[in-house]
């Protein structure tokens, strides 16, 4: 296994920055699902889902993945609308080291909403 | 030479007029990160898939961009709400514009 070069909390803010701008960032109304322990960073299990009724006038417009300390802080972005009539997505993302995983919901009115959580990597994804 | 493989998707089952019908779907890749070497050290170049799109009679109803920290043989679970019987037409593209698609009939009673 090599060394790769890491994210850091800094890029990690610049890459919110580019998605986000300066907009405000509120904690609540996601909700991650993800192992609290990972044994095969190359594989981990994660649900992002949002408390939205994903009607026309009320909706979650897309949904945002990232890693704290992967080589790349962006792990996937995802696009949804009311035709979906439930907001979550669940997948499998790839982590290089222990980190923090953040989820960023985008609402239809622009309201930015955030939540994170720590996950213990026990082998690392040196692949990611 | 494409590096799709096999293609795998499943909804939930009696899928009832207004409610959300869950999609899981699932396309053999090797999602090669780039950040990886060879047995000699030698960077193996990043072949990903970039975007996953469904659509649902035509419309566009989920769209996924992909970066190297999706896994291999990338899966989705996600949500459509079932308003007619009509196709779901799953496409993945990667980054040498290889296309893999897969379409499943959503019939509604």
């Amino acid at each position: 296994m090599v060394r790769q070069a890491q994210s850091t909390p800094e890029t990690l803010a610049a890459a919110l920055r580019e998605s986000f701008g300066e907009a405000p960032i509120t904690s609540g109304r996601i909700k991650l699902e993800i192992p609290r322990l990972a044994e095969n960073g190359n594989i981990v299990p994660v649900s992002i889902s949002v408390d939205s009724p994903m009607s026309e006038q009320d909706y979650v417009k897309s949904v945002h993945l990232f890693a704290e300390r992967n080589p790349l802080p962006r792990i996937l972005d995802v696009e949804l609308g009311p035709r979906n009539g439930r907001a979550r997505v669940a997948t499998r993302i790839r982590l290089a080291v222990s980190q923090q995983v953040r989820a960023v919901a985008v609402m239809s009115d622009g309201a930015l909403w955030f939540t994170a959580a720590d996950v213990e990597v026990t082998v690392g994804g040196c692949d990611p | 030479m494409s590096r799709f493989g096999k293609v795998w998707v499943r909804l939930s089952e009696h899928p009832r007029r207004g409610e959300p019908v869950e999609i899981r779907a699932m396309v053999m890749h090797p999602m090669e990160s780039g950040f990886r070497l060879d047995s000699v050290g030698h960077p193996i170049p990043r072949h990903i898939v970039t975007v996953f799109t469904c659509t649902y009679g035509g419309a566009e109803v989920f769209r996924a961009t992909l970066h190297p920290a999706v896994s291999s043989n990338p899966y989705f679970v996600f949500y459509v709400r079932a308003t007619q019987s009509a196709d779901l037409l799953f496409t993945w593209t990667d980054d040498r514009g290889e296309v893999a698609t897969h379409s499943v009939r959503l019939e509604l009673e």
